[in-house]
């Protein structure tokens, strides 16, 4: 049975045993003149959950089984043929798939492919007609008996409640269950690039060229791997980025706070709030198209020589894009600090700007300094801008106007596009992600415990 | 029977002179009268701190029981025991025994919701739902299963509303939001609400304390009238009131039952120092 | 005589003006850069909506079209209309005979201006025979010649200098026309700038947000819920809220390393549609809504809670019956926020597939797809001069959908503020 005519029946089952229920439990003859003890919609729930989450776990069921039983199994005809590696499994199988699908012909596959298509669509026709049958065997089955359970004094509601209390307990793991995926996809597609290139190679390592051979026996395939050179362009851009925003967002947050009146409040709010909202791919044309060509040209002018996707070019814009991320919470920061110290500074005759730098600005330090560490944890994540500003070719400079590359550009190259599955560079990008992942953890981690240590002290 | 005229109590004591009520009010007080609900050496503790000390008292049905006594001595906290408010509180913890009918309201096999319909509750502070008129009056019976169809429904929230005396007042307004009327109005509409699904005994925690003198007149001229259906139990800090309404009288100082007994009795001959002390105005 | 405490004062007087600049600076630094971007943007993107074509008399031909009656749509899709067109044009220059100048003549012309004959005459078949005139869009060169954006003379010119007297003459006979580009805001994308349309992303992109959406918004209204309002203080619930604050912070790239390790290859989800790439955005957009719900929950005054307490109703009725209502508006706000983040995301789309270069519209949600951003993306690393305007345009759009959504979320709050007043 096809997705569609699945779910048209786990509907009708449902709803028509919500309705069913609902109705026997006002039917008068049922109730014979007494007062249920949960209202009707209660038992018509009761028992269309009964029917449909049988259902649902039988659906959860057919869905596991192509990952660990029809795809083993399938792999496992390549592999009883001689001379086939399965380390291209990954690529073979979507072929496969896709033949079977009839998106390819199979015109061009070799023997082996076709006992393999064979194989699958086999296995996944009897897994069909067993999945079926036991889909509409749960439904009807549920329905049976949540029928039988429904009684004049069923605790319904209750039971209803107890199930929406679960779903909602649930609801908030996924927060867990997502975590636990992207840990568990990124160390475990780590781990498999470690055994072809060790770790310290790779974090030490001062050469990145990401080259593995398609075949064999091809020549000069011997690919590089030390991600040095990435850390290093990701830190050159950042660096440009913090020296735009932190002035501009923490001047500007300032100024907010303490002098503007409120008809610029209302401009200069907004504005900032416009420019977080731009997506960064806009920032990256912009970048591209018209920041660093305008660096070509002002460097041409005194003599310097800027190539056309400069680290500048990126690290400027990058700036202008976390503007407002430090301006609004050094803007909270700052509010948050105690009236009473304003006034007392001011009180004994201050001027505004000395009561900022001497009085607030130190109380609100911790603050700003978290909200710094997540701005520099944003620019080193940030993707888009880099790949369309800042290049893809590695190289290990301090000098920003030449093109660098970043840890999250070389992620996007490696996996746009088709990749071999198993090989050690599309590998290489989740030993990337892992080391983003890590470190954007620990610069999180350290500007939470600085904001919390720091905030006990004006309660 | 014994039969009290209320002005006699009244002159006895110039400071309750404030408010008269149009007529005398006759208080009857019929000898072995049913005894609704009662409390049986209740304490409560909130964490460490206990806020009720061994309470006994005897609510008695079809009357209005006031409960008195200064600020933050635990009147509002044993009423709320005997809905079971508490047990939302966190690290509340209460021992000791109430019954309703006879049967302990805390036994571990008694549903809470269904208690709560039929014990209900007016706050001190209107708090009708954010949805109109007829909603509100309509949501009790509705949960409760009590009213099947939009003309059961109807002719449910016509009742109560008329007999919390607020129908003439929103019947061409009925579908319009509760939030529109005045103090008065919406406690009187949560009285409506609280009755609408026939509960045996009512709850009133300082229902007038909110509200100015003119609303407070029309409340309890309503307490009056509700308590021929109504077991009705009110909490207030207003000694004035407690005369004015009760049949029974509770007065609590700092989280003890310092004495209970009628109402005619706790105003002329206060037996404790304490209570005493209270109806005279030295402190509290 | 000035005193030193005089001087003192001066000098903290002239501190504390230039301090207030430094902010005002800023500002005004921030400001123009914005409108620096904006100004970029709009004008080189404006003239992407119009395009230019060229008014030709087209003999419809039947055997030149290679069709035969009866004139059914199917029998017209399957025509040639190339050489009627091309013959129009060559038409236009009866001095033009040798082939290698009628290539260049032919070059004028957009490939996708055949298709102009077909769409007619599926429309009207009956005038098959008959000469109409019709106008056809002039390739990418000339269409950015129209616009000023292509220099006529210099190193890097993309014209023989026979082109341009045709292009002149044709422009003296006011042949050539601009139009309004309907094609760019429905149609698909295509290899050729002039004919290229953001009509197939826009659909990949809502088709994703709804999918967003309908996985988001539940589950985060049901999470917050049991936040707020059943779970106790202990180990599961910290290490609950942790993980949601720390979600809302890690970089987009790994929600697509997610989608493509899980999503695509345990899971086996088709890669490059709306849904994988909804499935990914909704991980991103779930601590967004969960934290808006929390603070909108938390507003509700207890008041009612008691109230609905005191009726008899149980806990779970509390909140659906009672909290839940009160709080939609600000977790609505929330939401349309973060659908908004959702829109402009890029690169987990990417990395799942979303890329592809896909000249038809998605009909459902399951069909390959790009999304709005990617394809401002893609556009913006191709080499050809037609497609700058198009990305500018397609920018354009997208800040249009963002606009609107954050407009309908402050609506949504300053009602809802209103009505507590």
């Amino acid at each position: 049975m096809t997705f569609l005519q699945l779910l048209l029946v786990f509907i009708a089952l449902s709803v028509s045993a919500g309705v069913l229920g609902w109705r026997r439990a006002n039917d008068p003859v049922f109730l014979q003149g007494r007062r249920p003890r949960s209202r009707a919609v209660y038992h018509g729930s009761y028992m269309a959950l009964w029917c449909a989450l049988p259902m649902l776990i039988v659906a959860l069921g057919w869905l596991s089984v192509e990952p660990w039983f029809i795809r083993p199994a399938v792999l496992q005809v390549l592999g009883s043929v001689a001379g086939q590696p399965v380390e291209h499994a990954a690529f073979q199988y979507l072929e496969i798939r896709n033949i079977a699908a009839g998106i390819l012909s199979d015109a061009n596959a070799s023997e082996v492919i076709r006992l393999a298509v064979e194989r699958y669509r086999s296995l996944s026709q009897s897994a069909s007609v067993v999945f079926s049958g036991l889909f509409l065997l749960a439904g009807i089955l549920g329905f049976y008996r949540g029928y039988q359970k429904i009684a004049v004094d069923f605790p319904a509601r209750e039971r209803v409640e107890k199930f929406v209390r679960f779903f909602l307990l649930a609801s908030s793991m996924v927060a867990i269950l997502a975590t636990l995926g992207i840990v568990l996809a990124l160390v475990v597609e780590a781990l498999r690039f470690f055994k072809h290139v060790p770790l310290l190679d790779f974090l030490l390592g001062l050469q990145w060229s990401p080259q593995v051979a398609i075949r064999a026996d091809q020549v000069g395939s011997s690919g590089a791997f030390g991600a040095i050179p990435l850390f290093a362009g990701t830190l050159l851009i950042a660096l440009i980025a913090m020296l735009v925003a932190v002035p501009i967002g923490l001047f500007s947050a300032i100024y907010l706070a303490e002098y503007a009146r409120p008809s610029v409040r209302t401009i200069a709010k907004p504005m900032l709030e416009i420019l977080a909202g731009i997506p960064t791919v806009v920032y990256g044309f912009f970048a591209a198209l018209t920041v660093a060509p305008l660096i070509v040209r002002a460097s041409a002018t005194v003599g310097l020589q800027a190539s056309s996707e400069s680290a500048l070019a990126a690290g400027l814009v990058m700036g202008v894009m976390i503007i407002p991320f430090i301006s609004s919470l050094s803007d909270d920061v700052i509010n948050s600090v105690p009236t009473s110290l304003r006034f007392g500074s001011l009180a004994m005759g201050a001027t505004r700007s000395e009561t900022i730098k001497k009085v607030i600005l130190p109380a609100a330090l911790p603050g700003i300094m978290g909200a710094i560490l997540l701005a520099v944890s944003r620019a080193i994540g940030e993707t888009m801008i880099v790949v369309m500003a800042a290049g893809l070719a590695s190289n290990l400079t301090a000098n920003p106007l030449e093109s660098v590359t970043t840890v999250t550009a070389q992620i996007v190259t490696i996996l746009v596009g088709d990749q071999e599955f198993d090989s050690p560079k599309t590998l290489a990008a989740f030993a990337l992600g892992l080391t983003l992942f890590c470190v954007t953890l620990v610069l999180n981690f350290i500007a939470l415990k600085i904001v919390r240590h720091y905030e006990e002290r004006y309660d | 029977m014994d039969t009290v005229m209320t002005t006699e109590r009244i002159q006895s004591d110039d400071a309750l002179v404030r408010y008269l009520p149009d007529k005398p009010k006759l208080v009857t007080l019929p000898s072995g009268a049913d005894v609704k609900m009662t409390a049986e050496g209740v304490n409560v503790f909130y964490g460490e701190k206990q806020a009720l000390d061994d309470i006994s008292i005897d609510i008695h049905s079809k009357q209005i029981t006031a409960l008195i006594g200064p600020s933050g001595c635990g009147k509002t906290t044993f009423l709320r025991c005997l809905n079971r408010m508490n047990d939302v509180v966190d690290g509340c913890r209460i021992t000791g025994r109430i019954t309703m009918d006879g049967e302990d309201i805390y036994a571990p096999k008694v549903d809470v919701v269904s208690l709560r319909g039929q014990v209900g509750m007016v706050f001190q502070k209107p708090n009708p739902f954010p949805k109109s008129i007829f909603e509100n009056v309509a949501y009790g019976p509705k949960i409760h299963g009590y009213a099947h169809g939009n003309d059961e429904l109807e002719e449910v929230v016509v009742r109560s509303l008329n007999k919390a005396g607020l129908f003439e007042e929103v019947k061409d307004r009925l579908q319009e939001p509760a939030t529109g009327l005045s103090g008065g109005q919406q406690q009187r509409l949560c009285i409506a609400r609280a009755i609408a699904i026939n509960p045996a005994v009512l709850l009133m925690d300082e229902p007038c304390s909110a509200l100015d003198p003119i609303a407070t007149a029309r409340i309890e001229d309503l307490m009056w009238e509700l308590k021929e259906n109504f077991t009705i139990i009110i909490v207030t800090h207003s000694m004035q009131q407690a005369s004015r309404v009760s049949q029974r009288t509770g007065f609590f100082h700092m989280g003890v039952l310092a004495e209970t007994g009628t109402t005619e009795q706790i105003f002329q001959n206060p037996v404790d120092a304490r209570t005493r002390d209270y109806i005279t105005g030295r402190f509290g | 005589m000035m005193t030193s405490n005089e001087k003192q004062v001066r000098k903290r007087n002239r501190a504390e003006v230039r301090f207030r600049s430094y902010g005002v600076l800023s500002l005004l630094a921030a400001g123009s850069v914005l409108l620096f971007l904006i100004y970029t943007i709009v004008s080189s993107g404006y003239s992407a909506f119009f395009r230019a074509t060229v008014l030709l008399d087209v003999q419809l031909n039947a055997e030149h079209m290679d069709v035969t009656p009866p004139y059914t749509q199917d029998v017209l899709m399957q025509g040639r209309y190339t050489s009627v067109v091309k013959q129009a044009l060559y038409a236009q220059f009866p001095e033009v005979t040798d082939r290698k100048h009628r290539r260049a003549l032919a070059k004028m012309l957009s490939p996708g201006a055949e298709l102009v004959v077909r769409d007619y005459l599926i429309d009207h078949p009956d005038r098959i025979g008959s000469t109409v005139s019709l106008e056809v869009p002039l390739s990418s060169d000339f269409d950015q010649l129209y616009k000023d954006h292509l220099p006529r003379s210099g190193e890097h010119i993309r014209f023989t200098a026979t082109q341009l007297q045709w292009y002149d003459r044709l422009r003296q006979e006011a042949r050539i026309h601009y139009r309004f580009n309907t094609q760019f805001l429905f149609g698909g994308d295509s290899r050729y700038p002039e004919l290229a349309g953001i009509g197939g992303a826009v659909v990949g992109s809502l088709y994703a947000l709804l999918v967003c959406f309908l996985l988001a918004f539940p589950l985060g209204i049901a999470a917050a819920t049991y936040l707020e309002e059943f779970a106790r203080e202990s180990r599961l619930t910290r290490i609950i809220e942790a993980n949601i604050n720390n979600l809302a912070a890690v970089p987009s790239v790994i929600f697509g390393l997610l989608g493509l390790a899980i999503f695509l290859n345990v899971f086996g989800l088709p890669r490059s549609t709306p849904l994988v790439g909804g499935m990914v955005l909704s991980l991103m957009t779930l601590p967004t809504i969960i934290i808006a719900t929390r603070a909108s929950i938390r507003a509700v005054s207890p008041g009612i809670r008691q109230a609905a307490l005191g009726m008899g109703a149980s806990p779970i009725q509390v909140v659906f019956h009672h909290v839940l209502p009160v709080a939609m508006p600000g977790t609505l706000t929330g939401t349309i926020i973060g659908l908004a983040q959702a829109l402009g995301e890029t690169a987990p789309l990417l990395m799942i597939g979303m890329v592809a270069f896909i000249a038809d519209i998605p009909a459902t949600p399951l069909d390959a797809s790009a999304a709005l951003p990617v394809q401002i993306f893609l556009w913006a690393e191709s080499a050809e001069r037609g497609f700058v305007e198009k990305t500018s345009a397609a920018i354009m759009v997208i800040m249009a959908f963002l606009i609107l959504m954050n407009l309908l979320a402050v609506i949504i709050r300053s009602k809802t503020q209103s009505k507590v007043e």
